[in-house]
C-alpha cells in the first residue's frame, strides 16, 4: 500500500515536473545572417589595441581580433567568470605555488590570412604587451607587472611565470584589448604595422574602414568558435553626438549602441518604439571621483577632506540622480559586484556613507570648525566638459557642499586642458576625476589610491605608504579571504581615515537598443563582450 | 586684368604665411596634447612610458621652431604629412571628406540661389505690398534660425510625421554614399542639410537681391528705359537684375568659401563625415597637423573664392577694370 502510494506520488511528480518543463520559455535558437548597423560614440585612432585606451576602438575593432581568455559571453554580468578563447578547456590551474599557468592553445584557429596560429602567436602578442622594443608603446605594461616571462614550449603550449602569486593576473589576461597578433606579421612588417593594418582570428574579417564614417566586418567562416558568428557582417558607424545615435536607433538607421545612454533617453525610447526597443541595464564599472589637491591649503588637512566627503548624501543622490544621470549606484573602492567589495554593512561604518546624513553632516562641520572653518570657505570645483555625468554630478557635489556652509564655483574645462590641469598644470583646489576599467580587477584597480609616484593616474598629490604597502600586500596574497580583509582596511583608510579622494556613485549602463537584436549580453563595462560573435538578427 | 590677377596670386604667399603662423602658435597654447588624450583620456591606468614614448614618435617633444620649420617646408611643398590622431596621410584623410562637403555646399548654394533671387526680385518689385512683407518675413526667419537648429527640426519633424503616416520612424541615412554608387541614398541624405543651410545662406541672399535691386530701379537708365516704352520684364531682366547681382555674387561666393569647412554643428546635426566635422574632432583630439591643413585649406579657399568673385565682377560689369 505504501509502495504504491509513493509509485502515484512519483509519477505525478514526474507528470508536473514535465508539464512545467514544456510550459516554460524556450529561447529561440539563433538564426544566421544580416547585418548589424550599430553606432559609435567615440573615434579610431590607431588599430593596435595594445595601444589605445578608448571604446571608439574597441567597438568597432575587437570582433576582427582574439584573445586568450574573455569575459564569459553568457555570463558577462560576473566579474570573476572568464573562459578560455584561443586556448582550451578552462583557465588552468596555477601550479608552483601559484606562480605558472600553462595554457594550451586550440590548434584549429586561422589568422584571416590563412595562417595557422600557434602557441609562438600569442606569445609574440604578450612580449609586444608586456616588454615592447623601444620607442614601440604598450598602454598597459603596468597590469603584467607579475609576469617574469612568457614562453612558447612547443606549438600548442603558452607558459606564464610570474615573479609573485597574486589574483590581478587572470583578469589582467583577459582585458580585451589583448589582441592576439601573428608573429609573422610582427616579424615582417614591424611593431608599428596593426596600427593601420588588420589581421586578426576574430568572428569577422576586416571590409573597410573610413574614416569620421564607418568600419566594416563580414563573417569569417573559419572561426574557430564552431556554428558562429551568426551575422554576416556589421557595420559600426560613427557618431559622435548622442542626438544622431538615439534618433538613428529611433528611425532604425542603427540597432544598437553599445556604450549607454542616460535614463531620459531610455525612457523617450521605449514611448517612442514600445516593444521595438529592449532595454538591458546594469551597474557600470567607472565611478566619479571627488579629488582635492593635497598641496592647497586647506586641503591638505585630512578633517577638511573628511568634511567634504561626510556631506555628500549618496544614498539620496542615488536616488533621485539616477532619475536623470548615468549614475546609480553605492559603492566604495571597489566594484560593488564583485567579491573584493564592501557590503553595505560595511560601507555604512566609512565616513560619507553612514545611512543618517543629518548626523553625517553634523559631524562635518563639527570638523570644519576643528581646523578653523567654522563658517566654511570658498573654492573651485574643476570638472570636465562633458553632461552625463561629470557636470550633473559635479552640480550635486556642490550642492551638497552648499549644505556645510561651503561655497563652491565650478570651473569647466574641455577634456584636453581638463586633463592638462589634472596632470600637468595641477592648479585646482579640487577636481571630479573618474576612475573607469574594463575587465574587473580590483587588486589592479584600486591602483588609484596609492602614492602618486607609484600610481599613474593619481591626482590628488600625496603620498601614502601605508596603502601602498597594503597594495602591494593584496597584490601577492592568492588567498580570496586574506586580501578582502586587506581591502577593507585599505578603503578604510583612502576614503575615510585620510579621505584622500573618494567615490561619489558609481556609473549605472544604460543599452536601449533594437528588440530584434538577440545574444547580447550587457556587460559591467562598456569595452566587454564586444567580440559579436554571439549576436543575431531575429528578423 | 592678367598683371592684377598674378598680383593677387602673388599676394596669396604673405597672407598663407600669416594664417601659418597664427594657427600653429594658437593651437600650442591650448594646453594637453594628443599622446595625453589617447592614452590618459579615459580614466583608466596611465603609462607614463607609453606616452612619452608617443610624443616622441609624433615629434611633438622636438623644439617648437623645429615644429614650425617642418609644418612651413611640408606646407608648401604639398606634404602635409600625417594626422597625429590616426596615423594616416592627412591628404586621404581630407579627400575622403571633401568630396561630401563640396557636395552639400553646392547643393546649398544652388538652393540659396533658386530661393534667393526670385524672391528677391519679387520684394523688390512688388515693395512694400503684402508680397514684399511675406517675403521679407521669411527671409529674417532664415536669418534669426541657426542651420543647425532648423536641421535638429527636419530631423524631429521626419522622425514623428514618418511614424504617424507610416507606423514606422524613418530617418534619413546617418552615412555618406557617394551619387555614383547610391544616388538616391546620396539625395535622401544630403537634401536635408542643404535645405537646412541653404535657407539661411538664401535669407541673406534674398535681402542682398531685393536692396541691390531697388537701388538700381532707382537709376537714371532705368528711368530712361520706361521712358521709351521697354516692357517691364525686359528691363528687369535685361537692365536691372544683371547690375544688381553684384553685391549678391560676393554674398554667395563668401558663403561659398565658408560652406567648405564651416558647416561644424550642422555636419555634427546630420552625422555628415565632412570637413566640419573633421575640424571639431582634430581641434578636440589636440591633431596639429590636421587642424593646421585644414586652417591652411580653407584660407586657400577663401582666397580663391575672392580672387573668382573679382574675376566675376569684371564679367557682370564691364565698366571695371582692375588694371
Amino acid at each position: 500500500m505504501r509502495n504504491t502510494r509513493m509509485k502515484t506520488l512519483l509519477i505525478a511528480a514526474a507528470v508536473l515536473a514535465l508539464g512545467l518543463w514544456s510550459f516554460a520559455p524556450v529561447e529561440a535558437a539563433p538564426k544566421k545572417g544580416g547585418v548589424l548597423k550599430f553606432v559609435v560614440g567615440s573615434k579610431i585612432p590607431s588599430y593596435d589595441g595594445h595601444i589605445e585606451s578608448t571604446f571608439g576602438m574597441i567597438h568597432p575593432l575587437r570582433p576582427f581580433y582574439s584573445l586568450l581568455i574573455r569575459v564569459n559571453p553568457d555570463n558577462p554580468a560576473s566579474p570573476t567568470d572568464f573562459v578560455c578563447d584561443v586556448c582550451e578547456g578552462g583557465i588552468p590551474k596555477p601550479t608552483e605555488g601559484h606562480t605558472k599557468y600553462a595554457f594550451k592553445i586550440r590548434s584549429d584557429i586561422t589568422f584571416h590570412n590563412g595562417q595557422k596560429l600557434t602557441s609562438a602567436d600569442v606569445k609574440a602578442t604578450y612580449d609586444k604587451i608586456i616588454s615592447p622594443p623601444k620607442g614601440i608603446e604598450s598602454n598597459r605594461k603596468a597590469f603584467f607587472s607579475m609576469v617574469k616571462s612568457v614562453s612558447a614550449p612547443d606549438p600548442k603550449t603558452l607558459v606564464f611565470k610570474l615573479k609573485y602569486p597574486t589574483g590581478a593576473f587572470v583578469p589582467a589576461l583577459a582585458l580585451p584589448y589583448n589582441f592576439i597578433y601573428s608573429k609573422a606579421d610582427l616579424d615582417k612588417h614591424g611593431y608599428k604595422w596593426h596600427q593601420k593594418n588588420v589581421n586578426g582570428t576574430g568572428a569577422f574579417r576586416f571590409v573597410q574602414h573610413q574614416p569620421g564614417a564607418f568600419v566594416e566586418g563580414k563573417r569569417y567562416e573559419k572561426y574557430h568558435h564552431k556554428g558562429k558568428p551568426y551575422l554576416d557582417g556589421y557595420r559600426a558607424i560613427s557618431a559622435p553626438k548622442m542626438a544622431i545615435r538615439l534618433q538613428a536607433i529611433r528611425g532604425d538607421r542603427a540597432a544598437i549602441e553599445f556604450r549607454g545612454f542616460p535614463p531620459k533617453a531610455r525612457d523617450d525610447l521605449k514611448k517612442a518604439l514600445g516593444d521595438k526597443l529592449t532595454v538591458q541595464e546594469s551597474d557600470w564599472n567607472c565611478n566619479l571621483m571627488v579629488t582635492p589637491n593635497h598641496k592647497r591649503k586647506p586641503f591638505d588637512d585630512a578633517r577638511v577632506r573628511r568634511a567634504l566627503t561626510l556631506a555628500i548624501d549618496r544614498w539620496g543622490g542615488s536616488k533621485y540622480l539616477s532619475r536623470i544621470a548615468i549614475v546609480k549606484t553605492v559603492g566604495g573602492v571597489v566594484f560593488p559586484k564583485h567579491p573584493l567589495a564592501a557590503t553595505k554593512e560595511e560601507l555604512t561604518k566609512i565616513a560619507g556613507y553612514w545611512p543618517d546624513i543629518n548626523k553625517s553632516r553634523a559631524e562635518a562641520k563639527r570638523l570644519l570648525k576643528e581646523a578653523g572653518y567654522p563658517s566654511g570657505f570658498e573654492f573651485t570645483l574643476h570638472n570636465r566638459g562633458v553632461d552625463q555625468p561629470y557636470k550633473v554630478v559635479g552640480t550635486w557635489v556642490i550642492d551638497q557642499w552648499r549644505k556645510i556652509g561651503l561655497k563652491v564655483k565650478q570651473w569647466v574645462q574641455p577634456s584636453g586642458p581638463f586633463y592638462a590641469t589634472l596632470r600637468k598644470k595641477k592648479n585646482f583646489d579640487v577636481s571630479i576625476d573618474f576612475n573607469c576599467q574594463s575587465v574587473i580587477n580590483p587588486l589592479v584597480d584600486v591602483s588609484k589610491f596609492i602614492s602618486d609616484d607609484r600610481a599613474g593616474n593619481q591626482y590628488a598629490e600625496y603620498q601614502d605608504r601605508q596603502l601602498d604597502k597594503w597594495f602591494d600586500e593584496m597584490n601577492r596574497e592568492p588567498d580570496v579571504k586574506k586580501q578582502r580583509a586587506i581591502m577593507r582596511k585599505y578603503e578604510k583608510r583612502a576614503l575615510d581615515e585620510m579621505a584622500h579622494q573618494f567615490v561619489t556613485l558609481w556609473w549605472y549602463k544604460i543599452n536601449p537598443h533594437r528588440s530584434y537584436v538577440k545574444g547580447w549580453k550587457i556587460a559591467p563595462s562598456h569595452y566587454l563582450n564586444q567580440h559579436l560573435d554571439n549576436v543575431w538578427i531575429d528578423k | 586684368m592678367y598683371r592684377y590677377t598674378i598680383k593677387r596670386i602673388l599676394l596669396m604667399f604673405p597672407t598663407l604665411l600669416g594664417a601659418a603662423v597664427l594657427v600653429f602658435f594658437m593651437l600650442r597654447l591650448i594646453p594637453g596634447d594628443v599622446c595625453e588624450l589617447r592614452m590618459a583620456g579615459t580614466g583608466m591606468f596611465v603609462d607614463k612610458e607609453a606616452i612619452a614614448t608617443c610624443q616622441q614618435n609624433l615629434g611633438i617633444d622636438a623644439p617648437i621652431y623645429v615644429q614650425f620649420i617642418d609644418f612651413i617646408t611640408g606646407f608648401f611643398t604639398f606634404d602635409l604629412g600625417k594626422s597625429m590622431w590616426t596615423g594616416k596621410p592627412i591628404l586621404h584623410e581630407i579627400g575622403l571628406r571633401f568630396e561630401l562637403s563640396l557636395q552639400v555646399a553646392i547643393m546649398a548654394t544652388l538652393t540659396a540661389i533658386l530661393i534667393a533671387i526670385p524672391l528677391g526680385t519679387i520684394s523688390a518689385i512688388k515693395q512694400d505690398t503684402w508680397i514684399d512683407y511675406v517675403v521679407r518675413t521669411f527671409s529674417i526667419a532664415g536669418i534669426a534660425m541657426p542651420s543647425f537648429w532648423l536641421g535638429i527640426l527636419i530631423i524631429l519633424g521626419l522622425l514623428i510625421m514618418t511614424q504617424k503616416v507610416f507606423g514606422d520612424p524613418w530617418m534619413p541615412p546617418i552615412h555618406y554614399t557617394p551619387i555614383w554608387e547610391d544616388p538616391v541614398a546620396n539625395i535622401s541624405q544630403l537634401i536635408w542639410p542643404a535645405v537646412a543651410t541653404g535657407y539661411r545662406y538664401s535669407a541673406v541672399a534674398t535681402r542682398m537681391t531685393r536692396s541691390a535691386l531697388l537701388e538700381v530701379l532707382r537709376e537714371d537708365y532705368v528711368r530712361t528705359a520706361r521712358a521709351k516704352g521697354l516692357l517691364e520684364k525686359l528691363i528687369i531682366n535685361r537692365h536691372a537684375l544683371k547690375n544688381s547681382l553684384l553685391p549678391v555674387a560676393t554674398v554667395i561666393g563668401l558663403e561659398f568659401a565658408f560652406l567648405m569647412g564651416g558647416l561644424v554643428v550642422t555636419e555634427q546635426v546630420f552625422n555628415l563625415n565632412g570637413l566640419g566635422k573633421l575640424f571639431v574632432e582634430s581641434v578636440t583630439n589636440h591633431d596639429y597637423t590636421m587642424t593646421q591643413s585644414l586652417v591652411m585649406l580653407v584660407a586657400v579657399v577663401f582666397i580663391f573664392t575672392n580672387l573668382f568673385i573679382d574675376i566675376l565682377y569684371a564679367w557682370l560689369d564691364p565698366r571695371i577694370r582692375y588694371s
